[in-house]
């Protein structure tokens, strides 16, 4: 149990006549080394949601334990947290604020006392990971990058503090397909090689059937289905009811089933798709 | 009809360029003619939103000049005209609202012109009607969902009667029912002016009767969707993706090459070959 949320609920102006209860009742546990999709309709209490993995909002009700320990209202402890869970928000580079991609990407591990040689290999790593260049942009201003870029910077700029996860809220948004696609490899890599822990939070199907492996869909401030992104993306009409619509590939699945080819429920790529269109043809060839 | 006429741009006070790697428009040729709807794809930084800016005089060319049905925007006396005429809504929904109900906001276009009370009336019910969003008029702005706010930006827009609609990225920060909220008016109001929409979802090209692909300042391609996203190779390396449906279609091809005579863009063209295939 690495990130465990019991009977969780969360209003936002408690006591106050604009009191909006955001979570009800969440109870859920992410595993260390899971890839996590959360999904669901705008206002559903996904981002109130992942606030709660790093202490950044406290329940009203209920109980919130990482790696088991419970977590405090205050004290040193949450720097801990925060450091062991990374948050990346939406449009994370409009939080850049340094003048060097070197300093933006170091400032957290800076904070914690690092130094020299030490924060120097740190920052190449966490740039790294996220596919840019050292040598290239160390020294640049991150306000002279491409916006792909200084999502990446923003995002290496989490990683500098090495977390054991990462929690992202629509990483992908507003990125063009090239950016888009070199994100995902790259966060895919990462949990590869260094087995961190990645939560999205995403609209996008499309990216989350080439990177979840499990799908939570949040439905007003409480999880509507919970399990594995085949078993749940293969449940369209459910997920309609939760305004969502299944990825592309799953999509053309199903209508590919209406009109009598047995193709499997729970497609997620266009390979596995194409091959599974490719055994039909050929069987109805040798008829 | 807009005519973009060897435009070049850099950001930069100073008129004489100093890198040529500084352009953001490099010798730009386009014509964009009435009442067709255009796609407008490319990486981020290819330009793509510095030449929306050009269709309405927000930008002016440091090289070159755009025309507007016969007027430059070059020329500050044409400007108030060109700018009813070609209306731009951007990516931000927050950015673009400005008044305190969805009415007065849509009412702030016409206001400026001097249009005269009834006929402001008349043109908020006609606004508000096409983007429905009339059961919302007296409702504040910033109580609105994403879409609701980028309807409300379209219907200012429109007030002011424009005959060109410019979307820079109007879809990409809205979830994906807002998106389809978007698209289903883009629809709707195709034919009856002439749509420019700029996106990064290779989605909402499908249904183009137009595709404009830009990489470094420069349009490095231009056609039919069908014809654009046949060439698959070049596709990403203007760091742009097919379709999923024509990813599968060309995955198919190379094993079945008579399958599709055509790439498929949309599941259904898909589907239909396939059922007629086997």
């Amino acid at each position: 149990m690495f990130i465990c949320l019991e009977n969780v609920h969360f209003s936002y102006f408690q006591n106050t006549p604009f009191e909006v209860q955001a979570l009800r009742d969440v109870t859920l546990t992410v595993e260390r080394g899971e890839s996590v999709g959360i999904i669901g309709r705008t206002g559903c209490g996904k981002s109130t949601l992942i606030q709660h993995f790093n202490a950044l909002l406290f329940p009203t009700q209920g109980t919130v334990l990482i790696d088991g320990e419970k977590i405090p209202k205050k004290g040193l402890q949450l720097r801990e947290i925060r450091r062991k869970i990374g948050l990346v928000f939406q449009y994370p580079e409009q939080q850049i604020f340094e003048e060097t991609v070197f300093d933006e990407v170091a400032f957290g591990p800076r904070n914690n006392g690092m130094s020299g040689e030490n924060l120097e290999k740190t920052v190449r790593w966490a740039l790294e990971s996220v596919g840019l260049d050292y040598q290239d942009l160390y020294k640049k201003n991150p306000f002279e990058l491409s916006g792909g870029q200084m999502r990446r910077v923003a995002i290496a700029s989490v990683l500098s503090m090495r977390p054991e996860a990462l929690v992202l809220d629509e990483p992908t948004a507003g990125l063009d397909p090239e950016g888009k696609r070199l994100i995902l490899k790259k966060l895919k890599n990462l949990r590869e090689e260094s087995g961190t822990t990645l939560v999205f939070v995403s609209h996008s199907m499309d990216d989350l059937a080439l990177i979840a492996e499990r799908i939570i869909v949040m439905d007003q401030g409480t999880i509507g289905l919970d399990g594995s992104v085949r078993q749940i993306f293969s449940q369209g009409e459910t997920l309609e009811k939760y305004g969502i619509k299944p990825p592309t590939t799953t999509r053309i699945a199903e209508l590919l089933r209406e009109k009598g080819f047995a193709i499997e429920k729970g497609i997620l790529t266009a390979q596995e798709l194409s091959e599974q269109i490719e055994k039909k043809i050929l069987k109805a060839g040798n008829k | 009809m807009i005519e973009f006429k060897g435009v070049t741009f850099w950001f930069s006070e100073d008129e004489t360029l100093i890198e040529k790697k500084d352009e953001v428009l490099c010798n730009v040729e386009l014509v964009i003619p009435k009442g067709e709807f255009i796609v407008l794809l490319g990486r981020n930084g290819s330009g793509k939103s510095t030449l929306a800016k050009h269709c309405n005089g927000l930008l002016l060319p440091k090289k070159g000049t755009v025309i507007v049905d016969g007027k430059s925007t070059s020329q500050p006396e044409f400007l108030w005209d060109i700018r009813q005429k070609v209306g731009l809504v951007f990516q931000n929904p927050d950015n673009q609202i400005i008044a305190t109900t969805v009415e007065e906001d849509v009412a702030f276009g016409p206001e400026n012109l001097g249009v005269p009370q009834d006929e402001i009336r008349r043109r908020i019910d006609m606004a508000l009607n096409i983007v429905r969003m009339n059961d919302f008029r007296k409702k504040e702005p910033h109580l609105l969902s994403g879409g609701q706010k980028q309807r409300v930006a379209i219907a200012g827009v429109l007030a002011m009667q424009p005959e060109y609609l410019v979307l820079d990225e109007a879809t990409s920060m809205l979830d994906p029912e807002g998106r389809s909220e978007i698209m289903t008016l883009i629809s709707e109001l195709r034919g009856s002016m002439t749509i420019f929409h700029i996106t990064h979802f290779i989605e909402e090209a499908v249904d183009a009767d137009r595709v404009i692909v830009m990489d470094q300042g420069q349009i490095v391609a231009q056609g039919k969707p069908a014809d654009i996203f046949n060439q698959r190779d070049q596709i990403y390396e203007w760091g742009l993706e097919l379709p999923l449906v024509s990813e599968t279609a060309w995955i198919l091809r190379r094993r079945f090459p008579e399958l599709f005579p055509s790439l498929p863009l949309q599941a259904e063209e898909l589907v239909v070959a396939l059922c007629s295939y086997v």
